[in-house]
């Protein structure tokens, strides 16, 4: 077992300016995942007559994408390529101090504790971040074969899920790797390319008036990635957009 | 209570053709005047609201999640199945029906089964053209793979991530509905009840998570797509917020529940690691393609796995089938685990694990094409419990995973409560007993593409709009009821936990409703639940406010939904005096140990009808006529 000191962000909601608060989480077994860790201190909170430290989750298998908090200053802590909830406590030791923050961003405003609004991020999809094909309008599957190289980068880049680690570890709050990765996976696909001009100019239309900021290449979201996306995608959509205000 | 099932007339290949040309048809004019509420995003919700909205109806889709992008379908793993015979290996829709009936354990509809399979088709084009990144070739055509219970290889899929891939392609479509304003999307907002009004569901009250506001929404029909109840288990694979409550609040509305006693447990998770554990993590079951299952052959063997010599193992799968060996179905081995566990032969912390060794197949294939094959599941499993499986044997453990049981839906995918549909896992209708691997993802979009949109619209078209607002009385009165619900909540004000209630009403599920089930067990269950319950409105506490974000709120109320919940499948379970698919109950079973159906009693569907708090809910009868399937006894030796 381990014991832990942990500084936590608590905020009661948006409009409350909010704090760090230090907690004392004595019984720590290096099996438990971080979440698992925050459920046994929010056990003893409300035991205590205290309101637990509110934060998101729900697969706990790294898929969802909605856990995500600022770890000792890293956006899901300090494993590559690993969300929080996959986070396990073995990755700390005894006697360590952690600082848990939320997502600190211009377009993510807290809700409370280590909860934040991600709903920019689904508006932006919801401006160009699909494929036009209403149901029952699909040709045969196989009609149009897809290289295998094309198709596995178009996973790569579909790949995301959507936590908004990339926005949170920006210094700019950009959300470029979150919106290249939807331009670049529809973008690249066949099906996709009738689309491709109007979806990336709306898209980054959209990322901009959201208050999302820009890219200045400190590629901070690449490492923080827990799907390890690649900021080559970036690069594509910035060609693409590029090309797309060239076009009119 | 009537359980016509509307079965269409005709042939089983013609009963859906001819069933979709005798629906009515409304006029595309006035679609837009027809407005209908769906709760859940997950693929049979997202598909359901996008093809809804292109249709021109007036769609508001709610979800829990603070994304439509979150449900729960996003983790599953494995694949997708489809009658496109790809593969030229002699698969067709009457294969794949076959296969999904008799996988059930003969506890289905043929008519909707064959339906599902005829559609299943339309799927994988529907998702091609979204931009799903299913596998390739190098060819450029779709990659299947074979899985559980087929001897074709009908499963497309995404690497590990096919459920990811298919929800954000039906994510996708929706959000494409939702910037063109068809529909309106609320996140972050849990339904409470629903509002039923001359019969017909008219409604939903809602809970604003974030502000805690108490909401009536009110529509022409309500589409439940609120996915399955594993979570009365406490542990499962389930997410943490997956719950019964949006088909245990329509239940007490009217709607008969089907089968909840029908449950699937899975073979291959990773084990509880200990108290603090909130959630389990499945494997896929291709690991079983090259891994060879164990315990050590004394009970209470606590040396290292390496140092136990090989005679001294028991490969008790391949002991007990040698012709299926690890490739048994999943119930098969679950149960086969939990005996030798019984016997306290189990491995790793609290003794509940089995050895999953690759040592064989890293001797015969190399650890390089192990690592191909396997080393997303690999690293995984070292990600969770520090173990290197390259070098020593995986522990397993089987967990529960999806419940086939739902809320009871005609041909039309319509629930005892007229205008209350029904899609996805929250309802009961295509897996019977038990579903074969890559059917759930399948059934999901099927249901919200493909069948739904038709049979609402002749729902639709049948009813008569009126001028239904959130004053209406009725509506008022739901509203207040549960409003009164969550201050009862806040009222008890005691001293335990909502976790600690749940875990225990998880550990009374899993030991007498779980794997295996017995009349003693469960009539013990039935006299524990309602002591747990009784407990929890005495003592549960529950800090914060409740005009808040307060997550321990959400989880009381669904927590005391599961306490209700947990009773009737233990009920049904009972009454179940036979053995079928995911349901075994000890005292039936063959010589050999396996499932024994008693088809000449139980060939039916039970539909349980609520009676009142007070009262014992009644069981109806619903019977299946297998004119196709010959009803086989499943034999894997």
């Amino acid at each position: 077992m381990m014991h832990l000191t942990l500084h936590v962000w608590r905020q009661k909601n948006a409009s409350d300016a909010g704090e760090l608060v230090t907690y004392d989480a004595p019984d720590v077994s290096p099996d438990m995942s971080f979440l698992e860790m925050l459920d046994v201190v929010n056990e003893s909170l409300i035991v205590k007559g205290e309101d637990p430290i509110a934060f998101d989750h729900d697969c706990r298998e790294g898929i969802c994408g909605s856990c995500g908090v600022i770890i000792n200053g890293t956006a899901h802590g300090p494993r590559k390529a690993t969300t929080a909830c996959q986070l396990h406590m073995r990755s700390f030791k005894d006697g360590d101090a952690i600082t848990i923050e939320p997502w600190r961003a211009h377009a993510f405003p807290v809700i409370k504790d280590l909860v934040v609004d991600r709903s920019a991020l689904d508006r932006i999809i919801a401006s160009g971040g699909y494929i036009s094909a209403p149901t029952g309008t699909a040709p045969d599957a196989n009609a149009t074969p897809i290289p295998k190289t094309t198709a596995d980068k178009v996973f790569d880049a579909a790949a995301c899920i959507g936590c908004g680690a990339c926005v949170a570890a920006c210094p700019n709050g950009a959300a470029m790797l979150f919106t290249s990765a939807k331009v670049a996976h529809l973008n690249m696909l066949p099906q996709g390319s009738a689309e491709r001009y109007p979806r990336v100019k709306s898209m980054v239309e959209t990322m901009d008036a959201e208050g999302f900021g820009n890219c200045t290449n400190y590629t901070e979201c690449e490492a923080a990635c827990p799907k390890e996306i690649s900021v080559d995608f970036i690069a594509f959509m910035n060609r693409d957009y590029i090309k797309a205000t060239i076009r009119g | 209570m009537d359980l016509d099932a509307g079965i269409p007339s005709g042939s089983i290949e013609q009963k859906w053709d001819n069933h979709r040309f005798d629906m009515k048809l409304v006029n595309p004019a006035n679609k837009r005047k027809f407005s209908v509420i769906i709760v859940g995003s997950g693929l049979a919700g997202a598909s359901a609201a996008s093809s809804m909205a292109e249709l021109g109806y007036k769609v508001r889709c709610f979800c829990i999640q603070d994304s439509p992008r979150r449900a729960h379908s996003i983790a599953a793993q494995g694949g997708i199945n489809a009658a496109k015979n790809y593969r030229n290996d002699g698969d067709s829709i009457y294969r794949l029906f076959y296969d999904t009936v008799k996988g059930g354990d003969y506890r289905s509809r043929e008519a909707n089964v064959y339906r599902l399979a005829q559609v299943s088709v339309n799927i994988i084009d529907q998702c091609v053209a979204q931009g799903v990144p299913f596998a390739r070739e190098y060819g450029g055509m779709l990659d299947n793979r074979s899985f559980g219970g087929a001897q074709v290889s009908r499963t497309f899929y995404a690497r590990g991530q096919t459920g990811q891939q298919l929800l954000l392609g039906a994510y996708s479509s929706l959000s494409r509905q939702i910037g063109l304003g068809n529909v309106e999307m609320s996140p972050r907002q849990e339904m409470l009840d629903l509002v039923v009004v001359d019969g017909k569901a008219r409604g939903i009250i809602t809970r604003n998570l974030v502000t805690g506001e108490i909401e009536s929404h009110v529509a022409d029909a309500v589409v439940l797509a609120t996915g399955g109840y594993g979570n009365v288990f406490y542990l499962s694979t389930n997410a943490k917020g997956s719950n019964v409550t949006a088909i245990w609040r329509a239940y007490k509305r009217g709607a008969a529940m089907a089968n909840p006693c029908f449950t699937q447990i899975h073979p291959t998770c990773i084990p509880v690691s200990g108290e603090h554990q909130s959630k389990l993590t499945l494997m896929s079951e291709s690991l079983r393609n090259d891994g060879r299952i164990w315990v050590p052959k004394k009970a209470e063997d606590t040396r290292a796995p390496g140092q136990i010599p090989e005679d001294e193992r028991d490969y008790y799968l391949e002991r007990r089938y040698p012709s299926f060996g690890n490739l048994v179905p999943r119930d098969v081995a679950s149960r086969a685990s939990k005996a030798v566990c019984d016997e306290g032969r189990g491995v790793g912390p609290g003794k509940l694990g089995v050895y999953l060794d690759f040592a064989d197949s890293i001797d015969r294939l190399g650890r390089d094409m192990i690592e191909q094959r396997y080393s997303n599941l690999f690293d995984m499993y070292e990600r969770i419990t520090d173990e290197n499986p390259y070098e020593r044997p995986m522990r397993i453990f089987p967990a529960v995973h999806y419940t086939m049981g739902g809320l009871w839906v005609d041909y039309n995918l319509m629930s005892s409560i007229k205008g209350l549909f029904v899609i996805g896992e929250a309802n009961f209708s295509d897996h019977g007993a038990n579903r074969l691997g890559a059917s759930a993802l399948m059934q999901g979009l099927a249901d919200g593409y493909f069948v739904l949109p038709y049979t609402i619209g002749n729902y639709l078209a049948n009813h008569e709009q009126d001028n239904l607002n959130t004053d209406h009385a009725d509506v008022k009165q739901v509203e207040v009821e549960a409003t009164d619900r969550v201050s009862r909540l806040f009222g008890v004000n005691g001293r335990r936990t909502v976790d600690s209630f749940h875990k225990e009403l998880g550990k009374t599920m899993w030991d007498y409703c779980g794997m295996a089930r017995n009349k003693e067990g469960l009539a013990h269950a039935l006299e524990k639940i309602p002591e747990i319950r009784e407990a929890f409105w005495k003592d549960v506490k529950i800090t914060g406010a409740s005009a808040d974000l307060n997550q321990s709120l959400e989880k009381a109320g669904r927590v005391a939904d599961f306490l209700e919940f947990g009773e009737l499948m233990c009920r049904d379970a009972l009454v179940r005096e036979e053995s079928c698919g995911g349901h075994f109950r000890e005292e039936y079973q063959t010589d050999e140990g396996e499932a024994l159906r008693n088809d000449d009693q139980f060939a039916h569907v039970a539909a349980w009808e609520y009676a009142g708090e007070e009262r014992e809910p009644v069981r109806h009868e619903e019977s299946l006529d297998f004119e196709h399937v010959h009803l086989t006894q499943r034999s894997y030796k």
